[in-house]
């Protein structure tokens, strides 16, 4: 065999197949496509024909990203019932998206959030803070794509190092968007829905039907800790505590569950709401008590600070969807409000069915796959659950458990391709367009535009694989909820209020946004380091310095929480300072904010939007 | 040049955007109120009555039922009468606008 080829030692022929075909098919149908529609208002004019249906599909395949796909699955089966929020949480930010921000942003006729934020308050120096947190937003929401893709390729390729696959995957959709080969286009992206939705649910429904349902795995996960009989060995690792009916395996004996490893949680902290996910800060506080105060201590503490910590991750996720920079542009490839509205309700249909497989994958992962918990945080870890889990078929049906874990592999791939393209795109555009079109070259011609466009795209890219390669340790679902946070902090107080109320000023807008989304970005910054100097690998040797900082949170529990979920604190402050500075500084409302209210909230019907454009026209001067 | 077919002036009112911005907002308000009080009332049933969340059906507990699996459908039934209910107040607008 060639030495360049040793890589491929120990592939599996099919999982290999499925993956590249994926990837191949992406790449070409972008290229193909692109040929049609060659500059970004192309995009945003031709996109207006595209039926509710098309639209619909590719909002969910631009959404559903590594996180959907592959970090639910790893955080259900690492932390059980609590994280049943995110997939939730994520389906639900559209229903709050469609309440109260789509139908006004539509009308408006702002295709980015940067336009709308210049449009509403009549400033190009708002439109580039608001710039910064397209990159902020978008970094944040990177590193998890780019964790995905070195996770799936170390799977693929078992003797690759983690941080080769990051590079690879990032340097292959890199290269495609800088080319032109992935302009968010809406036929691209619906088919990736369709490939994630197939890829997440055929394995579930072989798996469940040899080795029983959903409901038949969670019952053999007992919800009352078990009896320990004075005098016998106490239930401990390794030993699983029988199910509620008593069993430690399904009753018709279609599985026998294995044995739990030290590193998993318990059978009740793992089923019951406030478990190790929510409670993680309180019982590290509780290891540094000494022993005999630390039942009294988790007593007072562990369920008021779980509860805290729910309530932060809901508002973090629900109000977070509203403010990602790659979604909203999505909602004007509709041809009218109505439509519009069609299509959010369309979408919530998509990406309800699609969140419903994930946490299946996590449950009867824990039951036949415990082996998994062991690397808890690296790649062999819960992340890969989906991709792994199928291959337990092998046993029974031979190459039938390849073909779906192929099958799973190339919904990853999807999954963080489709993801990592639309932010790519998002934050290429704002930096080419705003950073270098706008503030440092105005005068560029189109050629040059073109070329800032391609270098952009490599910067970020570039940007963004260096970041990947350090987020190894942290789970991928974790961080996009960070990115959520941020975008909710941001994002959201700026929309929801600047279409809301109209005594918002630029400066209010601008004060809030900026110290709310930071706040919110450096606390999620503070929580990934601390957890990264935990590491035992080379990172934990290069965040070395903030080990401290676990020391201080074990006697601050509260403080951690408030760290790691900063939404319920941010998002208020956010709120707050927009209208206190907006009172101050009331003289500074804009002139016509009566008419851009009614642009916002009038029926279309009544054309006042083309009446508004061509009073600003007039007023423009010739 | 041309000029814009003028809407009647009607729609420039302060009082048209006053009533225009309460009821959309009283709407969005509403169904939002229905979603929120199933949203931040899940972890508060779960903090008071865990006994009764952990109830058994078909081998899910309760929560996890309602969580995992239920949430979705009642998501999509708030979103469609929302739309419902909103396209109607729109056409109503228009009607009041154009009368």
């Amino acid at each position: 065999m060639m030495p360049t080829l040793a890589f491929l030692n120990g592939v599996d022929p099919w999982i290999f197949a499925f993956s590249f075909i994926t990837v191949f098919v992406t790449v070409w149908m972008g290229f193909r496509s692109a040929k049609t529609s060659k500059t970004a208002s192309d995009f945003f004019v031709a996109g207006r024909s595209v039926s509710v249906g098309w639209n619909a599909s590719a909002i969910s395949g631009e959404y559903l990203s590594a996180a959907s796909f592959m970090g639910i699955a790893g955080m259900v089966m690492s932390s059980g019932y609590d994280a049943l929020w995110y997939p939730v949480c994520y389906a639900c930010g559209y229903l709050f998206l469609l309440l109260f921000i789509a139908g006004p942003l539509r009308r408006f006729g702002a295709y980015t959030i940067p336009d709308f934020a210049e449009g509403r308050f009549d400033s190009p120096l708002f439109r580039k803070i608001a710039v910064c947190f397209v990159l902020f937003i978008g970094f944040f929401y990177t590193m998890p794509q780019m964790k995905g893709a070195g996770v799936t390729l170390a799977y693929i390729f078992p003797g690759i190092p983690y941080w080769a696959g990051v590079v690879l995957v990032g340097a292959v959709i890199t290269l495609n968007v800088a080319l032109g080969g992935m302009k968010g286009i809406t036929l691209v992206q619906a088919v990736q829905y369709w490939i994630k939705l197939f890829a997440i649910s055929v394995p579930i429904f072989v798996l469940a039907s040899v080795y029983g349902f959903y409901g038949t795995h969670l019952s053999v996960n007992a919800t009352t800790a078990p009896v320990v009989v004075a005098g016998a060995a106490a239930i401990g690792p390794g030993v699983s505590a029988p199910g509620y009916n008593g069993v430690a395996s399904d009753p018709d004996a279609k599985f026998v569950r294995k044995p739990l490893v030290e590193k998993a949680p318990r059978d009740t902290a793992w089923i019951s709401p406030f478990g190790p996910l929510t409670t993680k800060a309180v019982n590290a506080a509780a290891a540094a008590l000494p022993v005999e105060e630390r039942p009294a201590f988790l007593a007072e503490y562990q369920k008021p600070y779980s509860l805290l910590y729910t309530y932060s991750l809901i508002i973090a996720l629900v109000c977070g969807t509203a403010g990602l920079p790659h979604i909203l542009v999505r909602f004007y490839t509709n041809p009218d409000g109505v439509a519009a509205k069609r299509t959010t309700m369309w979408v919530m249909i998509l990406i309800g069915v699609f969140y419903v497989f994930p946490p299946v994958f996590g449950v009867i992962g824990r039951n036949l796959m415990p082996e998994l918990y062991t690397g808890l945080a690296g790649i062999k870890g819960t992340d890969q659950v989906v991709l792994k889990l199928p291959t337990l078929l092998g046993e029974k049906f031979g190459v039938l458990g390849s073909i779906l874990s192929g099958i799973t592999c190339a919904g990853a791939f999807a999954a963080f391709m489709s993801t990592f393209s639309g932010l790519l795109v998002s934050m290429t555009g704002a930096l080419a367009h705003d950073v270098y079109g706008r503030m440092l070259r105005p005068k560029a011609s189109p050629a040059e535009r073109m070329t800032a466009f391609k270098f952009a795209a490599v910067l970020i890219g570039g940007v963004a694989i260096g970041l990947g390669c350090f987020v190894e340790p942290l789970e991928i679902n974790f961080m996009v909820g960070q990115a959520f946070a941020i975008a909710a902090a941001s994002y959201f107080p700026l929309l929801f209020m600047s279409v809301w109320w109209r005594g918002m000023t630029m400066k209010g807008a601008a004060t809030g946004m900026l110290t709310g989304g930071l706040c919110a970005l450096v606390a999620a910054a503070l929580t990934n380091f601390s957890t990264l100097s935990l590491d035992k690998g080379p990172m934990g040797k290069i965040f070395a310095g903030f080990a401290p900082l676990n020391g201080f949170w074990a006697h601050h529990p509260l403080l951690r929480i408030l760290c790691e979920q900063p939404a319920i604190w941010t998002v208020p402050l956010s709120i707050t300072l927009m209208v206190v500075v907006s009172k101050a500084t009331a003289a500074t409302v804009p002139a016509d904010i009566r008419m851009k209210m009614l642009v916002l909230h009038a029926p279309e019907k009544l054309g006042l939007k083309q009446e508004y454009i061509q009073e600003q026209q007039a007023g423009a001067g010739h | 040049m041309s000029t814009p077919p003028s809407p009647p002036d009607a729609v420039h009112s302060e009082e048209f955007l006053r009533l225009l911005m309460r009821r959309q907002l009283k709407l969005s308000v509403g169904s939002a109120a229905t979603f929120f009080l199933a949203q931040l009332g899940m972890p508060l049933l779960n903090y008071f009555a865990p006994a009764m969340m952990a109830t058994r059906v078909a081998g899910f507990t309760l929560s996890w039922l309602i969580l995992g699996v239920l949430f979705f459908p009642f998501v999509w039934v708030i979103s469609w009468s929302f739309i419902q209910r909103s396209m109607a107040l729109e056409e109503d607008e228009v009607k009041s606008i154009k009368r």
